[in-house]
């Protein structure tokens, strides 16, 4: 293995990470934890560790590349569809194999993440990037983690094989409806994407029953956000699905970004980047804190979610009859609908109410969130019954912060 | 006040913390009284305290917040630890539990902050290779963390850099690992660090290539990666140049008017790309021989044999540690057993199609020996692709399951021999479930043996007449 780096690999870096950066599952978490050992390279922690930021404000987490962005597929909202102009390289197997060891032994990244153009045939394709796996854990003891994006094309049993060396495993969805796949995709089958979704939520779910070692940190997907007219009700309403039916860990919201070379099929403006925040925090809320897709709807108007506030602030306002809650007396599930009160802050609320009667610099202690939570709380020093009636409420909570408020900061 | 004053070492000093206290409650000093100072040797200033005294016990919560705590930067910690401690000790031994008390609350943003910065020295610290004169590589670190953590942060290192050797430098000390031991080493500088590295480059390229220029937004970057870091990080000299150039990259994209592919319509490339599937049988079998075992031990791959359109299909459960040397199924025991089976029962052998549901010995080295284990559910599932696609190529008349893993892989889910035992349908595929031929080898007794052979070529002399059957309704 050599200790530099030549100028045309250093080049297809270029191009292979550019081609991957759309793909927003970049998560390195939810690896069995494991080492090494003596002769080995790597660990993984179970919790994952982003090892730079970008200007973007995301992470590096992983070695995020693709094997090649020759592609036969033509998806109108990929940079690296047939049609486009774009600049194409190929890695080899070592060559990723390298800079996956290299970048790992200075401490860059927590492993790789490997996606790929379709070239020649899914499973000649599927093929490779199983190889890379193969070839980093067994000739070289790899043991940081390990995410291929799948081709949900390839024959089940190269899946399979690939299942053996992967931390996780994922197909993406792309579009969130058949519709839309059909016109911005139409080489992709969503039926071929469900099918082995669903084979590959029965793999993990058997390979679990048997201790036997395949995608432990289970599968995820990613949906393109913005491309088409889908609305978020509807987007929020195909993971809820997905979650349900596939048992997926993540859903990734992409919202459409603008690409060199676009396609004339595509908008020319991109959604606004808050859309994508926006359904990560109504994912979280379906997840985590109970609520239905069409809870989190009726927050927003016709289908879509309030872009100025959070989905959990938008459901309060428009449901002001069920507060205030009180940290004192009120239950979990109720403390977890108040804006700006997470799990967290929830858990320790009612750890401290057992010692004492909270007052409201004691909220503030316990979570960070109180300027949103304050008009929607009863604490023993605070009763805000006519606060949750003015209309102008909404400003009141999202407005800049008041001084007196500062006592709490 | 009378006054003790406590000296402590430089960084974090828990052992000289922890005797301190045992001296301080000995006496019974009220935090107050106390005056703590950090540098060279732990003592006891102006105080008859005990020299000894034993230890005092206190809650697993109160030393798991001791632990942190000492590592962080506040000249203030040991104060804020004692007085907790203290306020533990007299009257309020549940304190820790009420994280809305101040000082509680303090101290756990205390060991929030160092959690946060091990965490950053994880994820923020860069090696540099270098070599010695001898050749042998040392990857070196410069990192300057904000409290004094390198040892809560070491152990992370070792496990992950376990088989290499490599140094972490810090103002404050440095540790060194030769694959063995970790070695304390001195405070250094950053000019002891190595210049460079020749994979930087490629790295910065990387990170420059990752930042997608229309979702600028230095803030959440600034909140996560705070600039007091980027200096050690060889990515972060790209930032400035980054933020400044997107907003016209973004525009140049947006300017772009979607061109026309300079490649012709690749139709044929994508109609052929779908037509993927084996067409024949020695397709399928190149396949199932270039593949993985995915079971454990295996070798090579151990392939049906026997003629296309076959009267007869055998499916037994998996290639054992004969088969697996030979490479053909069925040649063990069981193998001739059947071959002596169906000579009884007057099935022509020539037209037998002969295979298993798992096609690689799925075994554990014991010694020297290789002891068959039965293949797991899942793994009898993943096989079943291959195995079916065999059977749509060989078209047999008849299939028939030998024993509980055939019958499994040809069925789609676990049934019992006992009750199956004969004819059944496999989906559209008419078939016979009977046992496995290493079974009739098992039994204890040879009255059973025989009466279980009987049984057994009774089972074939059905399948022939079956066969006869279909060949018939068939003509």
């Amino acid at each position: 293995m050599g200790a530099t780096l030549d100028e045309k690999l250093k080049a297809k870096l270029r191009i292979l990470a550019d081609a991957a950066k759309y793909d927003a599952s970049c998560a390195s978490s939810g690896a069995p934890k494991r080492s090494g050992g003596m002769t080995g390279l790597g660990s993984t922690t179970g919790a994952g560790i982003c090892h730079a930021y970008t200007p973007d404000g995301r992470c590096v987490s992983l070695l995020k590349i693709l094997l090649t962005n020759y592609c036969l597929f033509d998806c109108a909202y990929c940079v690296n569809r047939r049609s486009s102009n774009v600049r194409r390289a190929r890695f080899t197997v070592d060559e990723v194999v390298k800079l996956t060891i290299e970048f790992y032994k200075r401490n860059y990244i927590e492993g790789l993440f490997l996606s790929s153009g379709i070239i020649r045939s899914p499973d000649h394709t599927m093929e490779e990037m199983m190889r890379v796996a193969k070839a980093l854990r067994r000739d070289h003891g790899f043991a940081g983690y390990i995410h291929l994006k799948t081709i949900p094309e390839a024959s089940p049993w190269l899946i399979e094989q690939a299942g053996l060396w992967a931390d996780r495993l994922s197909i993406n969805l792309e579009l969130p409806s058949q519709r839309s796949l059909k016109r911005l995709a139409p080489e992709k089958d969503g039926t071929t994407i469900r099918t082995a979704m669903g084979q590959m939520r029965e793999r993990i779910a058997e390979a679990r029953e048997e201790k036997r070692r395949f995608s432990p940190a289970g599968q995820s997907t990613q949906v393109i956000v913005g491309a088409d007219d889908t609305t978020d009700e509807a987007v929020l309403q195909s993971s809820a699905g997905l979650y349900e039916r596939y048992d997926l860990k993540r859903v990734y919201y992409s919202a459409f970004s603008p690409i060199p070379e676009p396609s004339r099929v595509l908008p020319v403006k991109p959604p606004p980047m808050q859309r994508e925040s926006r359904l990560y925090q109504a994912d979280w809320l379906l997840r985590h804190y109970g609520f239905t897709v069409a809870e989190i709807a009726a927050g927003g108007e016709g289908g879509m979610l309030d872009l100025g506030i959070d989905p959990k602030l938008a459901w309060a306002l428009k449901n002001r009859d069920r507060f205030p809650v009180d940290v004192n007396t009120g239950e979990r599930e109720l403390l977890l609908r108040v804006p700006g009160l997470g799990a967290r802050a929830v858990d320790r609320i009612i750890q401290a109410r057992r010692h004492r009667r909270l007052r409201l610099e004691d909220v503030a202690r316990l979570s960070s969130g109180l300027r949103r939570a304050r008009p929607f709380l009863i604490a023993a020093d605070h009763r805000p019954v006519r606060l949750t009636d003015r209309l102008d409420l909404r400003r009141l909570v999202t407005s800049p912060v008041p001084q007196q408020m500062s006592l709490f900061a | 006040m009378t006054g003790h004053r406590v000296q402590l070492d430089e960084g974090a000093d828990p052992s000289g913390f922890r005797l301190a206290v045992r001296r301080l409650l000995a006496a019974a000093v009220p935090p107050d009284e106390v005056a703590w100072t950090i540098g060279r040797g732990s003592d006891l200033f102006g105080s008859d305290l005990p020299e000894e005294a034993p230890p005092v016990p206190l809650p697993r919560a109160l030393h798991q917040l001791v632990e942190p705590v000492v590592c962080h930067s506040d000249p203030e910690r040991y104060a804020l630890l004692y007085t907790l401690t203290w306020r533990v000790r007299h009257g309020e031994p549940a304190l820790l539990q009420d994280p809305s008390d101040p000082l509680v609350h303090r101290l756990e943003r205390m060991r929030k902050a160092i959690r946060r910065d091990v965490h950053k020295m994880h994820a923020f610290l860069r090696f540099r290779r270098t070599e010695d004169p001898n050749g042998a590589e040392r990857f070196v670190a410069w990192f300057e963390p904000e409290h004094h953590i390198l040892d809560a942060a070491a152990p992370f290192f070792v496990d992950r850099f376990r088989s290499m050797a490599w140094s972490i430098l810090t103002p404050s000390g440095s540790r060194h690992w030769d694959g063995r031991s970790l070695l304390r080493g001195p405070p250094a500088t950053r000019a002891d660090a190595p210049e460079g590295d020749a994979f930087e480059a490629g790295w910065r390229g990387y990170y420059e290539s990752v930042f997608n220029p229309a979702r600028v937004n230095p803030g959440v970057m600034r909140g996560e990666m705070p600039k007091k870091y980027w200096r050690n990080m060889p990515e972060a000299q790209a930032i400035p140049h980054l933020i400044r150039s997107a907003p016209a990259r973004v525009r140049d994209m947006l300017e772009q008017e979607a061109a026309m592919p300079a490649k012709r319509n690749p139709d044929k490339a994508v109609a052929s790309m779908f037509d993927q599937e084996p067409r024949t049988l020695e397709e399928l079998n190149r396949i199932i021989a270039a593949s993985e075992p995915l079971v454990p031990g295996a070798t090579r791959a151990v392939l049906g044999e026997g003629p296309i359109g076959a009267a007869i299909a055998l499916v037994g459960e998996q290639p054992g540690d004969q088969e697996d040397l030979q490479g053909h199924p069925f040649v063990g025991p069981a193998g001739q057993l059947l071959d002596q089976v169906m000579t009884e029962a007057a099935v022509d052998r020539g037209r037998v199609y002969i295979t298993n549901a798992v096609k690689h010995f799925k075994f554990e080295q014991r010694g020297k020996r290789r002891i068959h284990q039965k293949p797991t559910a899942g793994e009898v599932k993943h096989y079943r692709w291959w195995l079916m696609r065999e059977l749509d190529f060989v078209r047999p008349e008849l299939t028939v399951a030998l024993g509980v893993t055939a019958l499994l892989a040809l069925a789609g889910k676990a049934l019992p021999i006992g009750k199956n035992r004969g004819e059944m349908m496999f989906e559209d595929r008419p078939g016979f479930v009977t046992v496995h031929p290493s079974y009739l080898l098992r039994l204890p007794d040879e009255a059973a043996k025989r009466q279980a052979y009987d049984a057994y070529l009774a089972d074939f002399r059905r399948m022939r007449r079956m066969v006869e059957r279909i060949e018939a309704a068939s003509a």
